[in-house]
């Protein structure tokens, strides 16, 4: 992971960004290794905890991942159908650490959802472990924390974050 | 006078013909919010929280309960305190953290300091106010009027007068029992709550945690999936029934195909899993006999405890909790409920169950959240479409699990309440 820079992980980040606004989702599952999981933890617990002992929002494996996906994109979703309008934005992106086959990175987001005439804003950060598989950038953690109390006003996570 | 004055019942009931209808008004009109206020909430019993929230002397959470702020404590002798967490000097919130643990509790605006049993204890210019000032009742942090509890489910109440939190639930105890018994030593709050909200009225998500009629079309992306977990089901048939409790609580009790993580297998988890499984059966055998083990393990449970707590004992427990900021908002807590004992492997199943169903985050509730937003929308046209429909399953001797049986009972009680000034 040495010659991967800053700039090489923003661009996979913004990629990633454009795919869910664009709900492309099947399309953004691909980032994702074989392996990866998906978490979004209730907000009175801390960062790094496993949702093996504590109550979370999301907690999805790779297999529970590619069936929030397909349930999204059905039109018995009914929590997003019609899909919202969403806008990922990407910020303050670090390298927190890099070894031989694995990163750690941080970056800042806001996510706005629009339906039905009301807009949430969703913010906080996001921990990624990214990996290399044939010289592709693909996400083995997406650990997503709110910064937001709970769900209010949100009220629900039924987009991606 | 206002629309709500002008009624003297928001129902429209007709048992010969089988006619239940509920006005729309119930869902938009401030008044009746304001009525609900003042002759449910207050009068109510309301859940607080769960002894095992706060294991060590000196635990506490703060909470917003009624539309008071509450203090919820353990003391140094080992006994829970509900208080209102306001200091008696001038009014500000004395504890401002979620959660915690602390040896005394200080306001900061003056700097009062209180003991875990809310009493004073110091404040700085004491040589200034009477000799007896630290005696008098009124200098320390005001209890709530009563604080009882069942089986670790604490509940408070605001009127000094009310009858006793055991006859209050009457029936109810026998279904937390059920779930209280799942454990060999006791039940416990998993770490993480879940707090969100809906722009829908509270009643809403009463009627809804209780609907057994809306979860095949509202919740196919959950069947959908479940079918797709190759062995997330069992040949078990969706059926059962439905019960009134009396004082306004109702439960639905019903077989279900999915695991159930206190004793029903599904091939998903495998080998181990079945071990597992049996293993906390037979404990329940042992323990109750087998006609009772089977009903622990094998039924789950919708339960309803009027006016806003269900405990869920299904693929797991959730404890919810939901109040009314406004007619067409509602925040809503949520927590896990899990027997202390249990096995990484079954907190582990119990917790990945929780969240594919329950919760914003799960494949079921962000539908069931639309759906109440849905019909928030809706009753903007309650002027001329005036009425809900809820007579379901009003022939039938037996009501079933989707009928709407308990939704009547929870309706006959709230008109009781709002309605009893008038009627």
């Amino acid at each position: 992971m040495q010659n991967i820079t800053r700039d090489d992980v923003e661009d996979f980040l913004f990629a990633e960004a454009e795919l869910l606004d664009e709900w492309r989702l099947p399309e953004w599952l691909e980032l994702f290794t074989d392996d990866a999981i998906y978490y979004v933890p209730s907000t009175d617990v801390p960062a790094d905890s496993s949702p093996d002992k504590n109550l979370f929002y999301v907690a999805d494996d790779r297999f529970r991942l590619s069936e929030r996906v397909k349930r999204l994109m059905k039109r018995t979703a009914h929590a997003e159908f019609p899909h919202s309008r969403t806008r990922h934005l990407v910020s303050n992106v670090r390298i927190r650490s890099r070894g031989d086959s694995e990163m750690e990175v941080a970056a800042a987001f806001i996510t706005y959802r629009t339906k039905d005439g009301v807009t949430d804003t969703y913010f906080g950060s996001n921990r990624y472990r990214l990996v290399t598989d044939n010289g592709r950038l693909r996400i083995k953690e997406k650990r997503c924390l709110l910064d937001s109390e709970g769900l209010r006003t949100q009220g629900r996570v039924s987009i991606i974050l | 006078m206002n629309a709500f004055q002008r009624m003297n019942t928001a129902l429209m009931v007709d048992e010969a013909r089988q006619i239940f209808k509920v006005s729309r008004q119930a869902f938009v009109d401030p008044d009746i919010l304001e009525a609900e206020r003042a002759r449910i909430f207050d009068k109510c019993w309301l859940y607080l929280g769960h002894a095992s929230e706060l294991p060590k002397s000196g635990d506490f959470v703060t909470r917003q309960v009624g539309g008071r702020s509450i203090l919820f404590a353990r003391d140094a002798k080992g006994g829970l305190r509900a208080m209102f967490n306001t200091c008696p000097h001038r009014g500000a919130q004395v504890c401002r953290e979620k959660h915690g643990n602390a040896k005394s509790f200080q306001c900061f605006y003056h700097g009062w300091v209180f003991g875990l049993d809310g009493a004073l204890r110091s404040q700085p210019g004491e040589a200034s106010y009477a000799p007896d000032f630290k005696e008098r009742s009124t200098s320390n942090m005001q209890p709530v009027p009563r604080f009882e509890t069942y089986r670790d489910f604490c509940f408070v109440c605001f009127d000094r007068n009310a009858e006793t939190l055991d006859t209050y639930l009457g029936p109810v105890k026998e279904y937390l029992d059920i779930i209280g018994d799942q454990a060999e030593t006791s039940m416990t709050i998993v770490g993480g709550t879940q707090e969100y909200s809906m722009r829908a009225n509270w009643k809403l998500l009463t009627e809804n945690s209780i609907d057994g009629y809306h979860a095949l079309t509202t919740h196919a992306t959950y069947f959908d999936y479940l079918k797709a977990t190759n062995g997330g089901l069992v040949p078990v048939p969706l059926e059962g029934a439905a019960r009134d409790l009396g004082n306004g609580h109702a439960v639905l009790e019903y077989k279900a195909p999915w695991g159930r993580p206190v004793a029903q297998w599904v091939p998903m988890w495998g080998d181990d899993g079945k071990r597992e499984i049996d293993r906390l059966y037979q404990g329940l055998v042992t323990r109750f006999g087998e006609e009772r083990a089977k009903r622990i393990a094998l039924y789950n449970r919708n339960l309803f405890v009027f006016p806003n707590l269900v405990v869920n004992d299904i693929m797991a427990v959730t404890i919810r909790t939901y109040y009314p900021q406004a007619p067409d908002f509602m925040t809503v807590s949520a927590w896990a409920l899990a027997p202390r004992e249990e096995t990484d492997w079954a907190r582990k199943y119990r917790l990945f169950n929780f969240l594919e169903f329950l919760g914003p985050g799960g494949f079921a509730t962000p539908d069931d959240v639309e759906a109440l937003e849905q019909c928030q929308r809706g009753f903007r046209n309650a002027t001329e479409a005036q009425w809900n429909d809820i007579s379901k399953g009003m022939g039938k001797e037996t009501p079933a699990y989707d009928d709407e049986l308990q939704m009547r009972a929870f309706w006959s009680n709230w008109n009781k309440h709002v309605f009893a000034a008038s009627a």
